[in-house]
């Protein structure tokens, strides 16, 4: 029988490593992109606009990802569209991230408080000139804390694609595990991977949100 | 493209067992992970050095790890070290230290809320430390956090999903299985999601209703 060294196991978790890493970019960018679309329809396209908008948040809130990711591996296959594990992962991860973002930035937006709008409305500025110059700048700094924060949850998530066999570090901890008969090292290893990618951003999320409390006081 | 629901309903009984299977779940890790947070928050909050490192290790080692590497750990992990579960005891076991991990950080909160003269009222009142904590402390802080409490137990309910990969017979379990029966996968999976939506709004109406009722009063 053939003997794995904990190095050998290591080297090849993170090889995956970087899918995983690759996924959760593509997540957070095109769901930010998403989100932030939608935070526009739903702050511009009027009170059906705004309902629509935040159906589709408790849709994505009120439902596992997991369920979610199945829905798009078969989903789109049936408009005669052959998916790959990373096209399913990538859609369903988007569009999770986005409902999450965009209800984010949503509170973001809203704690801006109504004098703003109403001083720069009576400076007659348009709804873009208002949003580019008075509440975007406030509102954005608001959002970095939560969003840093947000990504944690969107790496994390990135592990219930390898259920639709998308391999990424969670499925190549089981594969590796299944070779090597060493499920005890081989699932530590992936916890002590994903608590590295992790543990910093959700630690520069926490010191972010200290600073911001800082200023306002 | 043609959609036959009435296949997937057909197996009403196996979708029953599953949306059982994931209430129950939830209901013991509800119980037994918010006793978990408010030890931990206790300990976070007064216990000795030690043992709020302890506990801030075990929180952030949970949070910044995803929960379907926690369920593999204990479930095939364990083993090797010589813990053997079924795999509901080990769905049991990864919810409990999730959501005990979220709940110590949200319960912390409300107790770093609470004011200091309230608890030097407290104390003048010549109430011991327990019950200065059970009587004064918490019952407000779980207040002040009831929301932020139900939306992690709704979190945690949805993550039992993932549970259903180590073959625990709850919800997602059962659609996985309708579906390798009669190959209605987009079908049984929209079936389910509608049943876990379903639940969540559900969950959220009880513990909105259950909170103010047996944990904090009015």
């Amino acid at each position: 029988m053939v003997d794995f060294s904990l190095w050998d196991i290591l080297r090849n978790l993170l090889m995956a490593l970087r899918w995983t890493v690759v996924l959760s970019l593509i997540a957070f960018v095109g769901g930010g992109l998403v989100g932030a679309l939608l935070l526009f329809l739903r702050l511009r396209g009027g009170s059906a606009m705004g309902r629509a908008v935040g159906l589709y948040v408790q849709l994505f809130q009120g439902t596992p990802l997991l369920m979610q990711l199945f829905l798009a591996y078969f989903g789109i296959a049936l408009f005669g569209i052959d998916v790959s594990a990373w096209t399913a992962a990538s859609v369903a991860l988007t569009l999770y991230t986005s409902a999450f973002l965009t209800e984010i930035w949503r509170g973001c937006v809203a704690s801006i408080p109504k004098g703003q709008w109403e001083a720069s409305g009576s400076l007659a500025l348009s709804f873009s000139e208002q949003m580019r110059h008075v509440i975007l700048p406030q509102a954005v700094k608001i959002a970095i804390a939560p969003t840093v924060g947000f990504l944690v949850q969107v790496i994390k998530g990135t592990a219930l694609a390898s259920v639709i066999g998308f391999v990424e570090l969670t499925k190549a901890g089981s594969m590796i595990s299944n070779a090597t008969f060493k499920p005890f090292v081989v699932f530590s290893c992936v916890a002590l991977l994903y608590f590295v990618l992790c543990f910093p951003v959700s630690l520069y999320a926490k010191n972010l949100e200290r600073k911001s409390h800082g200023r306002r006081a | 493209m043609e959609f036959d629901f009435g296949a997937v309903l057909v197996d009403w009984r196996l979708l029953a067992k599953g949306v059982a299977w994931t209430v129950g779940l939830t209901a013991i890790a509800t119980v037994i992970g918010m006793a978990v947070g408010v030890a931990c928050a206790w300990a976070r909050a007064s216990g000795p050095a030690w043992l709020r490192w302890v506990v801030g290790s075990y929180v952030e080692l949970i949070r910044n790890t995803p929960f379907i590497v926690q369920l593999f750990f204990i479930f095939f992990g364990l083993p090797a070290a010589g813990i053997k579960l079924t795999p509901e005891t080990a769905s049991i076991i990864a919810m409990v230290m999730n959501l005990g991990a979220y709940s110590t950080e949200i319960i912390r909160a409300g107790i770093e809320a609470t004011p200091k003269g309230q608890i030097e009222a407290a104390v003048s009142l010549a109430l011991d430390k327990v019950q200065v904590f059970t009587r004064v402390v918490l019952p407000p802080a779980l207040k002040k956090v009831w929301p932020a409490m139900v939306s992690q137990i709704i979190i945690v309910m949805l993550g039992s999903a993932v549970c259903g990969q180590i073959s625990t017979e709850e919800l997602s379990y059962a659609a996985n299985l309708i579906q390798s029966r009669n190959f209605r996968a987009f079908e049984a999976f929209i079936v389910a999601t509608l049943l876990y939506l379903a639940l969540a709004v559900a969950l959220r109406r009880l513990l909105n209703w259950v909170g103010p009722r047996f944990f904090f009063g009015r």
